[in-house]
C-alpha cells in the first residue's frame, strides 16, 4: 500500500523513455531511406510528375437561314498564355514577351504579379485573338520562352455592320449573376453562352460541350505521356425559318430610320424577317465589351439594344381600326353605320378631331368599307361608342393584343389591352367612357408591339387564324428539345365570310390612290394593308413645345399582306417619329416586293418536274401571209424547266 | 502549506525548444502555401501560437492539483459536450464533430476531452493504493478512457478517438499493469479488427489498405501517400531548391497534415533530422519534469501530455513516409490549426505547472 506521495515507478519510466527513442530510430530510418537512399528514384518521379488537364474547345453550332445559308459561324481565334508550372522566373521574361506579343511590359509584369496568388496550374491569358506574326513569335520561342504557350478558341463571326443583331443576339462569358440561377446551374465559369436573341433562346442546342485531354509534361512542358482524352462536342448547327433574302431587303428597306420590320407567314407564323433599329455590332461583344461602350449602348435614348420588333410596346394608331372593324361587323353594328365626317365630332363633351382635317377637306358620308381605306377617325369614334370597351377588349385580346405571341426569342413584352377591369386591377379606378373614344382610333392606354399586330391582322386577313410566331422550326431541332412555349401552334378564330370580304377588300384599297397610302402601290401584286399614324403625346404638349422636338414625332405604322385574304406573308413596319403612315408603307411595299418577285422566279411545285412541259399560248400577231395585222394565234408549246433556282445571296454580308 | 512559486522555476530551456518547434512550423506554413490559395496561413498560425503561448502562461499560474481535484466535474462535463455534439452537432464533411456557438464560432470538443481525459487517467493511478492494478481497477481504467473514446468514434472521428488511447496505455504502463491484462487487449483487439473493419466507412478503409500499396489507388486513396513519398524523397539530403512538389500543389493542403512532407522536401535529411532531434529534445525534457514531480500524479499528467505527443509524431512522421495509414492526425505546433496548437499549448502549460511546483510538498 502506498500513499499519492509514492513516486511512479523508475524502471517504467525510464523504459518509457527507450520506447520513445526506438519509436524516433525507427522515424528516422523511414527518412534515411526515402532521403538518401533512394532520393534519385524520387527526385525523377517528382520531375515526371505533372498531370495536365487541357480542355478540347468545342465549336458552337452554326445558325442557318430557312433555305441553309449560313448567318453565324464560327472561325479559329489563337488566344497567347503564359503557363505557370515551371518554376522559372516569368518576370524576366517579360520584356521580351510582350515585345512579340506587341503588349505594355508593365501590363504583363501586372498580370503575373496578379496571379501570382491563383493555383499554379492554372495558366494567364495574355491576349485573345493573336494575329499570325505573333502566332509565328510564339512558335519561335519554344527553347527560350518554354512557358508561353496558345490555345485555339472559337470565336462567333457574326454578320456586319449589325445585321439581324438583335434576332441573333450574342455571346458572352456567363456571369455570375446568371450562374445562380437555376437555368445555369451545370455552367462553369468561363464558360461562353448566348446572352441574348436565338444565341439566347436556343443555346442548348448551339452550345457544344467541352472535351479535355490529360497528359503528364516534364518540367520543360513536353508531354511525355498521354493519359487518356475525352472528345470535345460540337455544338448542334440551328436552322431559322429566316428567309436571307427578305432579310437583305428589309435591313435595307428600313435602312438607318428607327423601328422595325416583322415579316411572317400567317399561315404557320414562321417569321421571314425580323429587323429592329438603332442596331449594335455583336462583332463587338464576341471578346469582351469594355465598360464604357456597355453603358453607352444602355443609356442610348433610342435603344439599340431593345429588338423593338417584340419589344417595344407603342401605340398602334389607325391599324387598329382593322380589329374595330372585325369586332364592329361581328357584333352586327359597324356594316349598317353610316356617318357623316366633318372633320370631328363631340362625344362626352370633348371635341375629337379626324385627321383629314390636317388636309383642309372632310370624309362626308362614310360607311365601313371608306372608314377603313380613308382612315376615318370620326367614324371609328362612333363605332367605339357604341361598342365599349369591354367588346372591343374581347375582340382584341381575341386576336392576342396584350398578350405575349409565346414567339421563340427571350423577353418578349405582352403589350396593354385596356379594358375595365384592367383599369381596375392597375390604377384601381373606374375606366372612363371617354377613354373609350380614343382607344377606338388606336391611341390612349392600347399598347402593341410590331409582332402582335402583325399576328393580329395577318390572322384577319386569313380568315381568323391565330399562329404562334417562330423562328425555329420545332421539326428542325433535335429530338430532345423541348419547344419553348406552351401557347397553341394554330387558333380559329370564327369570322363571318362577308365580314371577311368587306374588311379584306377595304384593305386592298388602301395601297391605292383611293388609299391613304398611295404612294406605296405595287404594280401586278394584290397588296393589301392599314397605315397608321400614333401620336406619342397629346396635341397640347405639341403645342407647347414649339417646333415639337423630333422625339415628340408621330409613329408610323403599316401592316401590309398579299395576297388579301389566306396571304402569304405579312408584313408589319414601325417608323418612328415618320408621322405619316404612307412611309411605313413604302418600307413594307419594298419588303413586299421583294418576297413577291422572290417567289416568281422560283418555279412552281407543278412544274418542278423534270420532264419537259406543255404549254399553251395565245397571241396577236399578223397572219402569216401579211393579212390581218391583228390575227389571233394559238398554239402548243414544249418547254423545259429551269431545274436550277437563282440563289439571290449565298450568305449573310460580311460571312465568307 | 504556503507555496512560493516563481517563474524562475518555469521550464525556459522547454519553452525555447518549443518556440523553435513553432517558428520552423509558421516558417513552413508560409513557404508551402505561397502560392496557392491559402496565403496568408502563417499569419494565422501566428495568432493561434500566441493565444496558445497566453494560454499556456495561464495554465502554469492554477495549481494542478486543484484542478485534479474538480476533475469529476470536468470529466462530466466533456461526457456531455460529446454527447451534445452527437445529437445536437453540425455536419460538416461527413462528420458531427463541432457544436455552432451562439457567438458564430464552432467549438470541437474533443480536443478539450483530451486534456481531461489526461487529468482523469492521472488521478485515477494517483488514487490507486497498489502497486499492481486489480482486474476491476483495470476495467475501470478502460472505460475511463473508452466512454469517450466510442462517442468520438460515433461522430465519426477515426483520427482523434485513437490519440484517446495512449492516454490510457501510458496510464496502465505506469499503473502497473499486469502481463495478463495487456494480453487480454491486444488479443481481444486483434480479435475485433475484422469486425472493427466491416464497420469502417469505405474511405477509412482505403486509407488503411493504401498506405500499404498506395500505387494500387494511384489517383484515389494512394495519392496523397505517394506525393508524400515523392517529395520527402526529391527532398534529397539538403533540401531540394526548387520545392517543386510542395509549390506546385501536388501535395494537397500541405500546411495541415503533411507539413512534415513539404518541410521534408525543402530542407532534406539534415533539416527533417534536425526538426526530430528538437522534438526529441522536447519529449525527454517533459520525462525529466515527470520524475522530478511531486507526487504521483503529477508524474502521470505529464506523461500523459508526453504519450499524445509521441503518438502524435509516430503517427504523422509515419504517414508522411509511408509506415501508416493517412489518418488526418496533425503534427503537433507545426501543423497549421487552431485547435491543435491550442491543446498543445494548454497540455504543456499543465506541464510547466507540475514542474514549478516540484519543489513544494
Amino acid at each position: 500500500m502506498f500513499g499519492r506521495d509514492e513516486k511512479v515507478s523508475p524502471v517504467r519510466l525510464t523504459a518509457v523513455q527507450y520506447i520513445v527513442l526506438a519509436i524516433f530510430m525507427i522515424l528516422a530510418y523511414g527518412l534515411w531511406q526515402l532521403q538518401v537512399m533512394q532520393s534519385d528514384k524520387y527526385a525523377s518521379m517528382a520531375e515526371k510528375n505533372r498531370v495536365r488537364n487541357v480542355p478540347i474547345l468545342a465549336p458552337r453550332g452554326k445558325i442557318l437561314d430557312r433555305e441553309g445559308r449560313i448567318i453565324v459561324e464560327n472561325y479559329p481565334s489563337f488566344t497567347a498564355l503564359l503557363l505557370r508550372d515551371s518554376s522559372r522566373d516569368l518576370s524576366a521574361d517579360a520584356g521580351l514577351i510582350a515585345q512579340g506579343l506587341h503588349l505594355d511590359p508593365k501590363e504583363v509584369k501586372e498580370r503575373i504579379r496578379h496571379f501570382a496568388s491563383m493555383p499554379q496550374y492554372q495558366p494567364i491569358f495574355l491576349k485573345d485573338d493573336i494575329t499570325q506574326d505573333e502566332l509565328a513569335f510564339v512558335e519561335s520561342h519554344r527553347n527560350e520562352l518554354p512557358e508561353l504557350d496558345t490555345i485555339v478558341a472559337h470565336r462567333r463571326l457574326y454578320p456586319r455592320n449589325g445585321f439581324m443583331a438583335h434576332l441573333i443576339g450574342y455571346v458572352g462569358e456567363v456571369s455570375e449573376e446568371m450562374l445562380n440561377q437555376p437555368r445555369w446551374e451545370f455552367y462553369n465559369p468561363g464558360d461562353v453562352v448566348g446572352k441574348s436573341g436565338v444565341e439566347l433562346q436556343y443555346n442548348q442546342i448551339l452550345m457544344g460541350k467541352n472535351g479535355s485531354r490529360r497528359a503528364m509534361v516534364n518540367s520543360r512542358g513536353r508531354e511525355v505521356q498521354r493519359l487518356d482524352e475525352t472528345p470535345a462536342e460540337p455544338g448542334k448547327q440551328l436552322k431559322l425559318t429566316v428567309d436571307l433574302d427578305l432579310q437583305i431587303a428589309a435591313e435595307q428597306a428600313l435602312g438607318d430610320k428607327n423601328g422595325a420590320i416583322v415579316a411572317m407567314d400567317p399561315r404557320n407564323g414562321e417569321i421571314l424577317a425580323m429587323v429592329s433599329r438603332p442596331t449594335f455590332d455583336p462583332n463587338d461583344f464576341r471578346v469582351r465589351v469594355s465598360r464604357d461602350q456597355w453603358s453607352k449602348l444602355v443609356n442610348d435614348e433610342d435603344h439599340p439594344m431593345l429588338n423593338k420588333a417584340i419589344q417595344a410596346q407603342l401605340a398602334p394608331g389607325s391599324t387598329f381600326k382593322i380589329i374595330m372593324a372585325t369586332a364592329g361587323m361581328q357584333e352586327g353594328i359597324a356594316q349598317d353605320m353610316h356617318v357623316i365626317c366633318n372633320g370631328g365630332a363631340t362625344f362626352y363633351g370633348r371635341y375629337f378631331k379626324c385627321w383629314v382635317t390636317a388636309e383642309h377637306r372632310t370624309h362626308g358620308v362614310v360607311e365601313i368599307s371608306k372608314a377603313i381605306y380613308q382612315s376615318c377617325d370620326v367614324f371609328f369614334y362612333t363605332l367605339a361608342e357604341k361598342l365599349g370597351i369591354d367588346r372591343i377588349a374581347k375582340y382584341a385580346t381575341m386576336f392576342g393584343l396584350g398578350q405575349k405571341t409565346g414567339i421563340d426569342l427571350p423577353q418578349e413584352v405582352s403589350g396593354v389591352m385596356p379594358s375595365e377591369e384592367w383599369k381596375i386591377r392597375n390604377f384601381k379606378q373606374k375606366w372612363y367612357a371617354g377613354e373609350t373614344i380614343s382607344v377606338g382610333i388606336g391611341q390612349g392606354a392600347v399598347a402593341v408591339t410590331p409582332i402582335q399586330l402583325a399576328r393580329a391582322i395577318g390572322g384577319i386577313a386569313s380568315g381568323g387564324l391565330l399562329v404562334r410566331p417562330h423562328v425555329a422550326n420545332p421539326s428542325d431541332l433535335p429530338g430532345n428539345v423541348i419547344p419553348a412555349s406552351d401557347t397553341p401552334s394554330q387558333v380559329k378564330i370564327p369570322i363571318d365570310p362577308e365580314n371577311w370580304q368587306i374588311i379584306t377588300d377595304a384593305m386592298s384599297n388602301v395601297p391605292s390612290p383611293l388609299g391613304t397610302a398611295g404612294s406605296a402601290h405595287l404594280q401586278g401584286i394584290d397588296f393589301a394593308g392599314k397605315t397608321g399614324s400614333a401620336q406619342t403625346v397629346s396635341n397640347a404638349l405639341k403645342a407647347k413645345t414649339a417646333n415639337g422636338k423630333s422625339k415628340y414625332k408621330d409613329n408610323a405604322w403599316f401592316v401590309g399582306v398579299t395576297p388579301r385574304r389566306n396571304p402569304e406573308i405579312v408584313v408589319a413596319v414601325l417608323f418612328e417619329g415618320g408621322e405619316h403612315g404612307q412611309f411605313a408603307a413604302r418600307i413594307a411595299a419594298q419588303v413586299v416586293k421583294a418576297y413577291v418577285e422572290k417567289q416568281r422566279r422560283l418555279p412552281t411545285k407543278v412544274a418542278a418536274s423534270n420532264k419537259k412541259v406543255e404549254i399553251g399560248a395565245v397571241w396577236n400577231s399578223a397572219s402569216p401571209d401579211g393579212s390581218n395585222q391583228d390575227a389571233l394565234h394559238g398554239g402548243r408549246f414544249v418547254v423545259d424547266v429551269p431545274k436550277k433556282r437563282l440563289p439571290l445571296a449565298v450568305a449573310a454580308p460580311g460571312v465568307q | 502549506m504556503s507555496r512560493y512559486i516563481s517563474f524562475r522555476d518555469f521550464d525556459w530551456l522547454l519553452f525555447i525548444f518549443l518556440l523553435l518547434i513553432c517558428g520552423l512550423g509558421v516558417l513552413e506554413i508560409r513557404s508551402a502555401t505561397a502560392h496557392t490559395k491559402f496565403a496568408g496561413a502563417h499569419i494565422k498560425q501566428l495568432y493561434w501560437i500566441s493565444g496558445g503561448i497566453a494560454g499556456m502562461f495561464l495554465m502554469s499560474l492554477i495549481n494542478y492539483q486543484k484542478l485534479l481535484d474538480g476533475v469529476h466535474w470536468m470529466y462530466i462535463a466533456s461526457i456531455a459536450s460529446l454527447l451534445t455534439v452527437t445529437i445536437f452537432g453540425q455536419k460538416y464533411l461527413g462528420a458531427r464533430r463541432w457544436i455552432k456557438m451562439p457567438g458564430g464560432g464552432h467549438f470541437q470538443p474533443s480536443e478539450w476531452v483530451k486534456l481531461i481525459l489526461i487529468l482523469a487517467v492521472a488521478k485515477y493511478f494517483a488514487d490507486l493504493h497498489q502497486r499492481e492494478l486489480s482486474w476491476p481497477d483495470f476495467i475501470k481504467a478502460g472505460a475511463i478512457v473508452g466512454v469517450p473514446m466510442l462517442l468520438v468514434l460515433a461522430q465519426p472521428d477515426l483520427g482523434t478517438a485513437l490519440t484517446y488511447i495512449p492516454i490510457a496505455v501510458m496510464g496502465l504502463f505506469l499503473g502497473g499493469v499486469r502481463w495478463k491484462q495487456a494480453l487480454t487487449v491486444v488479443v481481444l483487439a486483434g480479435l475485433m479488427m475484422p469486425l472493427a473493419f466491416h464497420v469502417l466507412k469505405p474511405y477509412q478503409r482505403d486509407r488503411l489498405t493504401s498506405f500499404m500499396q498506395p500505387e494500387a489507388d494511384s489517383q484515389g486513396s494512394g495519392y496523397q501517400v505517394i506525393q508524400s513519398l515523392i517529395a520527402v524523397g526529391s527532398g534529397g539530403l539538403w533540401g531540394s531548391s526548387a520545392g517543386s512538389q510542395t509549390h506546385l500543389a501536388f501535395l494537397p493542403v500541405p500546411q495541415t497534415d503533411f507539413i512534415f512532407a513539404a518541410f521534408a522536401e525543402e530542407h532534406g535529411f539534415v533539416g527533417a533530422l534536425t526538426v526530430m532531434l528538437l522534438y526529441f529534445i522536447v519529449l525527454m525534457r517533459l520525462t525529466q519534469n515527470a520524475q522530478t514531480a511531486p507526487d504521483r500524479a503529477g508524474t502521470f499528467v505529464v506523461m500523459g501530455v508526453v504519450a499524445v505527443l509521441s503518438f502524435h509524431i509516430l503517427v504523422n512522421v509515419g504517414m508522411v513516409v509511408g509506415f501508416m495509414p493517412v489518418t488526418g492526425i496533425p503534427l503537433p505546433l507545426m501543423s497549421y490549426g487552431g485547435s491543435s496548437v491550442l491543446f498543445m499549448f494548454l497540455a504543456l502549460g499543465i506541464v510547466m505547472n507540475v514542474r514549478m511546483r516540484r519543489f513544494v510538498n
